[in-house]
């Protein structure tokens, strides 16, 4: 879908992107990783034409985009910034109509989009879709951030460190929408982050760059286990390899099919509750260690018992 | 009581519980010192001769002689009543309510100032001739700016929309305006300077609006666009920042010489084209480079105020140069500019005066006139037209400010302190 031929871009002495060639699939979240003037920022930025190279070329479907209007480009791609970025004299409604405004849509058209993606970001259209930018949370400005970039139904979602400003709480949330979202849609999204783990949580593919060069790219699971040098070890962080590759995989993929022992029916968190099959194993692990079993229940989202999660059974390879 | 906290924001030292408009009080304080120690009026046997100071509790009330006998107890309730009001107004626990009667007080206050100041001239000037010049003292000006203080003051508190301030500030000038067309003032100094100076005035304030203009324009035609570039070029921005300011620091009956000789020159060397080292082009010229600061700067600095993760968006999004500018970058620098263009309509009004010493006329002229010959009405006759013109165009650009700060931002509120 897109790709990258031996880009290079220097910003004075700094070499940003030093022949960086890479292919980013389509269809899937890929990551962008790396320390601060690494060069992921830029080469986000060369895929809408924001930044152009000094050498090499940047194909989308085949075709060198610098041959391609840039404002054309980019109306066909999400763009969502850190700090949201929002026009702040313009409603959320406006805001998020940017885009499809400027394809000529209809008003119609755009109202119904509007609403739309209003409450498929958990924002309730009715109160939100006349206020202004800054009577909006942090959080709330990321959501009509990236409603925004979706509105016109771009194929291609470009994203900037969106969840970087957010606390916790709000962070993890507009990652579940976005992960959502992307399984519906199935749109092309590139993620910068400098956050490994939301690398690792988002990402089907993660492209780690250092000093304006590919260290290594490949699903995350690979990077994990196979680095391709001490470099990429040392930033994935070597002493935490075993968990991030636990936080990879679920529940369900270590399950032990069979009655739910001891599952009790209530929510509390007590030493015998169920836990999730959809839960990632680095939690439960958590979990076990805090309650301190070697053995957890597990129930369907409907609380149906479906086996046990043994943890003997975590030192086993991968399925 | 629900107002109590928004009233301790806008004072930061909390003012006693009974006092809820101090600024009020300090006002009618200053006032009642001014009105006992200062002349309200200065008698004079002509126009030549230094006048001899009357205070207000000197003035001659009550007397009913003539036309003007009932102004001379009107006047006196329309004085001392507001002044009793405004000190109620300072103490009415409803906020709003005392804001209200604040100012209408304060604008009847300045305006029986004013009448009162009418009839004891007609009163005084009527028994011993016509030469006899009875003129506004110091007292007046401190207790009419004060008045006008107070007005302003309340009129701020009230915190109305854009619109409906700037209708309440005309509306609270409108008596003075009354006054003046009535003829019940005509007796004052002042009014009789002015009914001398009739058409010399009308010119004059014609002329003055010509200069400003002829400076104005140019100003903005080529500020605007070097504000623009120097936004586009940050390296541009400081040589031509630094420039003008070089500029800003000669001052400016200097710059207007400076620019006789080479205008001089040009005008002799290509005599077809009008140019000349005195009149209406080197004031113009002069004004303009001086106008160039605050309009570039202005320029610049509303487009610098612009998040970058605006324009980041606006760009990543799609929109065309051409189209970010009109829709993202001009209307949230607009609120900047026209505070700008405030700054500079009112500081090349004001500088405007000083362009009638090489000649190009306006309400310059008379002040000088008057400086030259010791008339001290026909220096006011000047400054007040001058002074009233930068008031209104301030007060004019300033509602603009807040309406184009309103589409930015729709629910704040306008600052409590100007």
């Amino acid at each position: 879908m897109i790709s990258l031929q031996s880009v290079s871009k220097a910003y004075g002495a700094v070499r940003a992107l030093d022949a960086v060639s890479l292919t980013l699939p389509r269809g899937q979240i890929t990551a962008l990783i790396g320390a601060s003037g690494s060069g992921k920022s830029t080469l986000l930025r060369l895929i809408n034409r924001l930044v152009l190279p000094d050498s090499g070329q940047v194909l989308l479907k085949g075709q060198d985009i610098s041959s391609l209007a840039p404002e054309a480009l980019r109306r066909h791609m999400g763009y969502v910034i850190q700090s949201g970025g929002l026009f702040p004299h313009w409603t959320v409604a406006r805001n998020i109509g940017t885009v499809p405004r400027l394809l000529g849509w209809s008003a119609g058209q755009i109202d119904a989009r509007v609403d739309e993606l209003l409450a498929l970001l958990g924002l309730a259209p009715s109160v939100y879709r006349q206020r202004h930018p800054h009577q909006l949370s942090g959080g709330q400005q990321q959501r009509v951030g990236v409603a925004r970039a979706l509105a016109a139904r771009p194929e291609i979602l470009l994203m900037d460190e969106p969840f970087g400003a957010l606390d916790p709480l709000t962070r993890s949330a507009l990652q579940a929408a976005l992960l959502r979202i992307q399984h519906h849609s199935g749109q092309t999204v590139v993620l910068v982050t400098h956050d490994i783990d939301e690398a690792l949580h988002l990402a089907h593919h993660v492209v780690l760059l250092g000093h304006g060069r590919l260290l290594q790219a490949g699903p995350p699971a690979q990077l994990l286990r196979q680095p391709a040098s001490p470099a990429v070890a040392d930033f994935l962080g070597n002493a935490h390899t075993g968990l991030r590759l636990l936080a990879l995989q679920t529940v369900a993929d270590r399950l032990r099919p069979g009655p739910a022992a001891g599952a009790a029916a209530s929510s509390a968190n007590s030493a015998n509750t169920a836990i999730s099959a959809s839960l990632n194993l680095r939690d439960a692990l958590s979990l076990a260690l805090a309650r301190q079993v070697d053995q957890l229940p597990v129930v369907d989202p409907h609380g149906r018992p479906l086996g046990m999660l043994h943890l003997a059974d975590l030192l086993r390879p991968a399925p | 009581m629900a107002t109590a906290p928004a009233l301790a924001l806008a004072h930061p030292p909390p003012a006693p519980r009974w006092l809820h408009n101090p600024v009020l009080v300090l006002l009618l304080a200053v006032g009642a010192v001014v009105a006992g120690s200062a002349a309200f009026l200065s008698v004079a046997p002509n126009r030549l001769l230094s006048g001899q100071g009357l205070r207000l509790a000197q003035l001659q009330l009550g007397s009913t002689a003539g036309w003007a006998g009932w102004a001379n107890v009107w006047p006196l309730t329309t004085v001392l009543l507001p002044t009793a009001l405004l000190a109620l107004a300072a103490l009415l626990p409803q906020r709003r309510r005392g804001d209200a009667l604040a100012a209408l007080v304060a604008a009847t206050l300045l305006a029986g100032l004013l009448a009162l100041a009418g009839a004891q001239a007609r009163q005084l000037a009527g028994g011993q001739g016509a030469l006899t010049r009875v003129s506004l003292g110091a007292g007046f000006w401190c207790l009419a700016t004060l008045a006008g203080l107070a007005a302003s003051n309340a009129l701020q508190r009230l915190r109305l929309g854009p619109v409906a301030h700037l209708l309440a500030q005309a509306a609270l000038w409108l008596p003075v305006l009354l006054l003046l067309r009535s003829g019940a003032l005509d007796a004052l100094s002042l009014l009789q300077e002015f009914s001398n100076k009739q058409e010399v005035f009308g010119a004059a304030c014609l002329r003055h609006g010509q200069i400003v203009l002829a400076a104005l324009g140019p100003a903005l035609l080529l500020g605007a666009p070097l504000g623009l570039a120097a936004a586009r070029r940050p390296a541009l921005a400081r040589p031509v920042l630094a420039l003008l300011g070089a500029v800003q620091t000669v001052p400016s009956i200097a710059l207007f010489g400076l620019l006789i000789a080479p205008l001089a020159w040009a005008g002799s060397r290509w005599p077809g084209w009008g140019l000349q080292g005195i009149g209406l082009l080197p004031a113009a010229m002069a004004l303009a480079l001086y106008a160039l600061l605050p309009i570039v700067h202005g320029v610049l600095a509303g487009l610098q105020q612009v998040p970058a993760a605006v324009l980041d968006a606006a760009t990543g999004l799609g929109l065309s140069p051409r189209q970010r500018f009109y829709q993202v970058q001009l209307p949230l620098a607009l609120p900047v500019w026209l505070s700008a263009l405030r700054v500079t309509l009112v500081q090349t009004v004001g500088l405007a005066v000083v362009a009638a010493l090489i000649g190009a006329g306006g309400l310059g002229a008379l002040v000088f006139q008057g400086l030259a010959s010791s008339a001290l009405d026909l220096v006011l006759l000047g400054v007040l037209p001058v002074v009233a013109l930068a008031l209104a165009l301030d007060n004019c650009l300033r509602a603009l400010t807040r309406v184009a700060s309103l589409a930015v931002r729709p629910d704040t509120q306008p600052a409590a302190t100007p």
